[in-house]
Order: structure tokens, then C-alpha cells, then sequence
């Protein structure tokens, strides 16, 4: 996290065979590149991307389980949700902080967020019908969030590293309180118990979406893992994520929904069925169920929030010019 | 000086007493006020520390990076900047 007032002015910048080598050489010794380092085009354009992308998944991520905070079964799982709704929000500034030290404003992703353009994870289009959802997105959207993120915090990138190291560090209670409400519903009456599996049913295969498409049909894999801004590809991570989850549904009884998981001796790792990827684009391209009420969502709170901006700006310049002019007047 | 964005803002947090303020993170502020405020929100919800400073990003002068090599150069052939330099008796004891 740096601030787009230390970088410098993007000069031309011609990328030579030698500059690129040059580049990739100080990748592959483990340098960290800093915002005003030169840095190909590329390289700058796919974090812009990937940053940009990230913070709006923590932004519209607060949608759906703020739909929650008011109808939260009691005061601490209130207080909770609450705290974890808030660290979304800071996890999003951090985030744009780090983009913008590319050379991006903050209004400009807003912009591309609000017409489209920018995309966000994909799992934040399903909506939360009961209150086994928080505890299900707590524990399988944070958990996998967290798979994706703790090899983020060895990025390339100095400053997207450094907003990982932040994150990581608040996000781990998230996944606990989550998996904490989902224990606590599949101990509970046979009602709560099936409420809790109906949340898993739902949330199990968008979980697995959530690492993006599988290696063999993945554009920017290649390039992100040469640059070290991935360490690991997206079937790996999601493996890593299916090998831990089991076990914790085991642990209170509910059943992970695919017939075809079991564990294979000679991988050491489980096999699971086959991913619905028409789905997934299908809701990646907004054809989700929840796509237009995130963005309208959001939309709602730039639009109605401009007063504020506004008014806040007019009050901070008529205080600059109070200033400029009581100065003057004692000289 | 015009203000049409809102401007961004440097935050700085000491951890406790008797640590330097370290460089946590930046955010977007109309004003100093405003800055404090949403420091205190953003990077001090889990004991990060007991004072924040907030500078305005505009007033941060940097070192070029392009310059780091003349700038930084190891001191490499000025040995005798190293105590090790000198040449003083064993029988003196520590020095």
C-alpha cells in the first residue's frame, strides 16, 4: 500500500527482449516490485485486473450477509456479523489502496464496477434465504477466499503482498465464526439440522467456482504464475480446499453433496464429480440469480452517498481557502 | 489548490510507546479530519496501536527509483566506516 502520489508518471517505456529479461530475472530471485519500478505493460494491466477484481468481491461481498445483521438469531452472533461486515469493507480499501498504486483511480473502478465492466467473484450472485447462509459463507466462501489469499501474501507485487498479509490476518476469524453457526444448526433440532444441509447443498459447488476455471481452460494462469503474482494454479487450490473441507463437514454430520467424492489412496487427495462451468459463466456474465441487485445495490449507495462526497470536499475547500486568505492577511 | 477528487492520504500507526509510527496503508479523505477518522476505522480495529498519523499523499517528496543505484551504493569501498578499521592494542579491552 502506497499512495498513487509516489508513483511517478507512467513514462514510455520500450520492452525490449533484454528489459524483459531483466524483469523476469528479478522475479525469479524473489524481488518485490514497488509502484515506481518498470514494469511491462502486461504485468500492470493483469494487476490492475486481478486487485480491482478482488476489491469488489470484498465490496459486494458485504451484500449478502448484511442482509442478515438485523434478523442475527442474538446479540453476539449480531455483534459478530457486524465486526466481519466491516472487516469486508476494510479488506476492500486496502485492496483499492494497492490498485491504485498502479495508476488507476479509485473513481475509475468504481465506474467500471457500477456499468459492468469490472467483474467480481462470482459466488456473492447467490442470495441468502436463511440464516444457515452466513454460517455456510463464513465457512466455505471465507475458506476458500483464505486458500486463494494466504499464497497471495508472497505475490510479486509489494503492495498487493503487503494488503494480503492484512487481510489473512483478519480473515481467519471469519471462517471460524461461520463454521461456529453451522455447528452449532447441525446440532441442533432436526429442523436447524436440515436447514444447515439445504445451506450446504446450495453453497458446496459455487464454493468450488469460486477458484476460477480449471487450469486447461484458464487465459491469464500461465503468464500470473511465470510473474509470481500466483503460486499456485487454480486446480491446485481447489483441491487444497475440497482435502480440508471434507473432514469438517464429517465432524458435524452434514453431507457434502457429490456423489462422486471419495478419497483416492494412491493421489492421497479426494476426487470429486464434475463442475457445472455453464453455470459458472452463466453467472459470471450477470446471469445469476442476485447479478442486478448487487450492482443495483451498489449503485443505490454511490448515487444516494454523492451528497456526502460533495459536501465534504465543499466544507474541506472553503477551510483551505480560510486558511489561504488568514495567512495573507498576516503577511 | 483544487479539490475535485478526494484527495488520499498516508496513514502512520505507532504500535506502543517507544516504537517509531510505521507506514500502514493509505485511504481517501475530503479533509485531515475526515483522514483521522477513517484511519482510526480502517487500521486500528484490533490493537494496531495508540497514535496515527495521517499526511496528505500531495506531500510526500520520494527518492527516484530510477536512482537508486547512485543513491544507495553499498559503502562497500569506504571501510573505514567500519570500526574493524582501526588498529588498536588487544591489551586496551573493549572499545
Amino acid at each position: 500500500m502506497y499512495s498513487q502520489g509516489l508513483t511517478g508518471e507512467q513514462s514510455e517505456l520500450e520492452e525490449t527482449p533484454e528489459f524483459l529479461a531483466a524483469f523476469q530475472a528479478r522475479i525469479d530471485r524473489e524481488e518485490k516490485i514497488e509502484p515506481n519500478d518498470p514494469m511491462p505493460a502486461a504485468y500492470r494491466k493483469t494487476l490492475i485486473r486481478q486487485i480491482g477484481q478482488h476489491a469488489h468481491s470484498e465490496i459486494v461481498g458485504m451484500l449478502p450477509e448484511g442482509n442478515w445483521i438485523t434478523r442475527a438469531p442474538n446479540l453476539r452472533r449480531k455483534a459478530a456479523l457486524l465486526a466481519k461486515v466491516q472487516d469486508e469493507g476494510g479488506h476492500g480499501l486496502y485492496l483499492y489502496a494497492a490498485a491504485e498504486t498502479l495508476g488507476v483511480s479509485r473513481e475509475q473502478m468504481t465506474e467500471e464496477l457500477l456499468c459492468g465492466k469490472a467483474k467480481y467473484s462470482s459466488i456473492f450472485n447467490y442470495p441468502t434465504p436463511t440464516w444457515a447462509d452466513i454460517g455456510l459463507i463464513g465457512w466455505l466462501v471465507d475458506g476458500a477466499a483464505i486458500m486463494n489469499q494466504v499464497p497471495l501474501c508472497r505475490c510479486s507485487y509489494g503492495p498487493y503482498s503487503r494488503a494480503m498479509i492484512r487481510v489473512c490476518k483478519e480473515e481467519s476469524f471469519h471462517q471460524r465464526q461461520g463454521y461456529e453457526i453451522v455447528r452449532t444448526l447441525a446440532e441442533g433440532s432436526a429442523e436447524q439440522k436440515e436447514m444447515a444441509q439445504d445451506a450446504l447443498n446450495r453453497w458446496w459447488w459455487p464454493s468450488l467456482m469460486m477458484f476460477g476455471p480449471s487450469d486447461s481452460d484458464s487465459v491469464n494462469s500461465d503468464q500470473s504464475m511465470k510473474w509470481k503474482i500466483k503460486r499456485f494454479t487454480n486446480d491446485e487450490l481447489r483441491q487444497k480446499f475440497v482435502d480440508a473441507t471434507v473432514v469438517q463437514a464429517e465432524k458435524i454430520g452434514l453431507t457434502i453433496p457429490d456423489p462422486d467424492l471419495k478419497w483416492n489412496e494412491e493421489r492421497e487427495h479426494y476426487d470429486f464429480g464434475a463442475i457445472d462451468w455453464e453455470e459458472f459463466w452463466r453467472v459470471v456474465k450477470g446471469g445469476g440469480p442476485m447479478n442486478r441487485d448487487r450492482i443495483a445495490a451498489r449503485k443505490k449507495a454511490w448515487d444516494e452517498g454523492a451528497w456526502v462526497r460533495e459536501a465534504a470536499l465543499a466544507h474541506a475547500r472553503k477551510r483551505l481557502e480560510r486558511e489561504a486568505a488568514a495567512k495573507e492577511a498576516a503577511e | 489548490m483544487t479539490l475535485t477528487l478526494t484527495p488520499l492520504w498516508e496513514v502512520f500507526i505507532r504500535p506502543r510507546n517507544g516504537l517509531n509510527h510505521k507506514h500502514v496503508g493509505s485511504l481517501h479523505a475530503a479533509d485531515s479530519e475526515l483522514a483521522m477518522q477513517a484511519a482510526r476505522d480502517v487500521y486500528t480495529r484490533r490493537e494496531e496501536g495508540n497514535s496515527i498519523w495521517v499526511v496528505a499523499s500531495s506531500e510526500i517528496v520520494a527518492s527516484d527509483p530510477d536512482k537508486a543505484g547512485e543513491n544507495f551504493e553499498p559503502a562497500a569501498d569506504k571501510v573505514y566506516r567500519h570500526p574493524s578499521f582501526y588498529d588498536i592494542p588487544d591489551d586496551v579491552g573493549h572499545m
